[in-house]
């Protein structure tokens, strides 16, 4: 039984500071919902007011279309994992697992057979009276999700839980945490930092900064197709250009400014606003002569080998920085330092975006 | 040892250690041992000290069992003897004062802990020290001012239409130890604070707001994760208190009633008016041996370890 989670006009302050300013967001049932933004960007205040323990100072906070406004924690179908998990030290895991159980009256012999199912589950059998401090990292992580399962919430809240943990084990929970979502079909709310965590899970992002949902949308959505300048930047490596626009038709652009014209694609609200140019390093290529349109002549400062591909740095005129993606497939061929180089790119890659969305 | 050589060099180590060394030796343990010694010794003259009557002897200790009286607890009439009545007397209220100070201190420990805004700490602190400023024999002259007959607690009640007749409640309305007990809840109340309060500061919050998340109501919270976590420093309060509340002998000389009497003062009367060291000190010994051996059956009973109270 997993529910949908409307947010209405959510705001929350803390005295003067808004945390969270006129958030609006409506999450499925069953979806695998990301905050993604900066520490102090209000994800976790989000969090804590799904969860109940924060009261909004306006809006309503709709739980399977019923308004929370006064209930208490434990009274929300909500299950939170707390970034430092929170597990209870001095219980057995079994006890923790099922403490959501013995809360509701279930007698001894059921909460200690859904305990150990429930670690069955997350793939940790056996370790039902073990302690928590005997356990890793990892295993730590698997409890809490069981603890948190065990209460069948309709809504599962994870405050970046992944963050303690090495990147191995990280990459590896992340796939877990997928297949647990999809086996239980509960809703999950996830908050983190990371973007490739919230691009690689989840069905949904929603990027946040100061306050403000910047943009709702698909991961690949987020990547290709930023709403602005701070999306862009917060989700993946960018050049950026500056300059000043003037329209063309179908959804392009151009840019003319001190590294040349260039052009880009724009969207229709866009029009009339400060816009930069954003392109992607891996969508700008590297040819010894200039193409046709979007080309900036850099030199070569550095070259680093990453495995997959090669990122090749280079300075434009001005002092302007410019990064591009060398796939390493063999074929093609990286530049060397101090060589001179045109930087390219289609201007169907290439966004004009404004900045940020932020109050005032 | 080594480590502190290293720090603070061979002659600063040694002033440490005889320090430390001469106060367990001459200050702790010698004075004990001569108590232990002289309470096998019977009480005589000057003049045969040392010589054919000084023997050891069991004496001292039998004579807690003389004098038997009839007296009732809860209504049970019983024969015991005086002392022994005194001593159980002593014990008893000092476990209640240990519980009646415990039932004060969490919540208010609780509240400082996590509930109170960090910043209003140390004002709340402070207004529960300045109290404590006073001298022990001060405050316990104060709550003899307020509890007698025609004190303020008795004019504030009658003003407030409670009652209509002044109480007498030096007394006792419920026994005759109600002032003892008061007085000592309210003087050794903050040795069970502290320990409880800097055993709940150190409980991760979260651990209380997964309870709550997990659906747990407050009552439940504090069973399953604060009180046990909570625990060595409950102990060590306890302890500390039930300790310090038995071994007073202001507290129950001001305060008490004529019918109350407490261990300690019953010691006071062989040392101070008998003159009689010897059964002083048997007597002396016999209460801190059973006192240590409460405490331990009672850490036995709530599974307290040793170790948990030395944190």
């Amino acid at each position: 039984m997993s529910a949908g989670i409307d947010l209405e006009n959510v705001c929350c302050d803390f005295g003067t500071f808004r945390a969270v300013d006129n958030a609006n967001v409506s999450i499925k049932p069953g979806e695998f919902f990301s905050f993604l933004g900066p520490s102090g960007c209000g994800k976790t205040t989000i969090l804590r007011m799904v969860s109940g323990f924060i009261e909004p100072t306006q809006g309503a906070i709709k739980i399977g279309g019923k308004d929370m406004r006064g209930s208490r924690p434990n009274q929300r179908p909500t299950a939170l994992i707390f970034q430092n998990l929170a597990l209870f030290p001095l219980m057995p895991i079994w006890e923790n697992i099922s403490f959501g159980l013995e809360v509701r009256g279930v007698d001894k012999a059921t909460r200690r057979k859904k305990a150990e199912d429930l670690l069955k589950l997350v793939d940790l059998p056996g370790a039902a009276d073990k302690m928590v401090s005997q356990l890793s990292g990892g295993q730590k992580q698997r409890v809490a999700i069981a603890r948190a399962l065990a209460v069948e919430p309709s809504v599962m809240l994870l405050d970046e839980p992944l963050s303690a943990l090495d990147l191995k084990l990280r990459q590896h929970m992340r796939a877990e945490l997928r297949a647990i979502q999809k086996r239980t079909g509960v809703t999950f709310i996830y908050i983190t930092h990371d973007q490739g965590e919230a691009l690689a899970m989840s069905d949904r992002v929603g990027v946040m900064s100061q306050g403000r949902i910047q943009q709702i949308a698909a991961p690949r959505d987020i990547y290709d197709n930023p709403v602005n300048g701070f999306v862009a930047s917060f989700v993946g490596e960018n050049n950026i250009f500056e300059g000043d626009i003037s329209p063309v038709a179908d959804g392009m652009a151009s840019l003319s400014g001190p590294h040349g014209n260039f052009r880009a694609r724009i969207l229709p609200d866009a029009q009339g606003k400060a816009l930069k140019l954003y392109v992607r390093p891996e969508h700008t290529k590297l040819s010894k002569t200039a193409a046709a349109e979007n080309s900036v002549e850099m030199e070569v400062t550095e070259v680093a080998f990453e495995g997959a591909f090669i990122s090749v740095h280079g300075l434009a005129s001005g002092g302007k920085r410019i990064q591009a993606e060398v796939k390493n497939d063999g074929v093609t061929q990286a530049p060397a330092v101090g060589e001179k180089v045109f930087a390219t790119f289609d201007a169907a890659r290439a966004l004009l975006l404004p900045d940020a969305n932020v109050r005032g | 040892m080594e480590d502190l050589i290293r720090r603070y060099g061979t002659g600063l180590t040694a002033v440490f250690c005889l320090l430390v060394a001469f106060w367990i030796l001459v200050l702790v343990i010698l004075p004990n041992f001569a108590m232990f010694e002289q309470s096998f010794r019977p009480y005589l003259p000057v003049v045969d000290i040392g010589g054919p009557k000084d023997v050891f002897t069991m004496g001292n200790y039998e004579k807690i069992l003389a004098n038997p009286v009839e007296t009732s607890w809860f209504g049970i009439p019983i024969t015991i003897p005086i002392h022994i009545s005194t001593f159980v007397d002593t014990v008893f209220f000092s476990a209640l004062v240990t519980l009646m100070t415990l039932i004060l201190a969490y919540p208010l420990a609780y509240f400082l802990a996590k509930v109170a805004n960090p910043r209003s700490i140390p004002t709340l602190l402070l207004l529960l020290f300045i109290p404590m400023w006073v001298s022990e024999a001060l405050r316990a002259f104060a709550w003899y001012i307020i509890l007698t007959f025609n004190g303020p607690l008795n004019a504030l009640l009658k003003a407030l239409g409670i009652i209509d007749q002044g109480v007498r409640w030096q007394n006792g309305v419920v026994t005759s130890y109600d002032a003892i007990v008061i007085v000592l809840t309210y003087c050794y109340v903050l040795f069970m604070l502290f320990p409880i309060y800097t055993a709940i500061t150190s409980l991760d919050t979260n651990q209380i707001e997964a309870a709550e998340d997990l659906g747990s109501p407050w009552w439940r919270t504090h069973w399953r994760v604060v009180i046990p976590h909570a625990k060595p420093g409950i102990a060590s309060g306890c302890v500390m208190v039930f300790m310090l509340s038995a071994g007073s002998l202001l507290v129950p000389t001001v305060v008490g009633s004529t019918k109350a009497n407490w261990f300690p003062q019953t010691i006071y009367t062989w040392f101070n008016d008998a003159l009689d060291w010897n059964t002083g000190a048997a007597y002396s010994m016999i209460f801190l041996l059973v006192c240590i051996l409460f405490v331990i059956v009672m850490m036995r009973v709530f599974k307290v370890k040793l170790s948990d109270i030395a944190k």
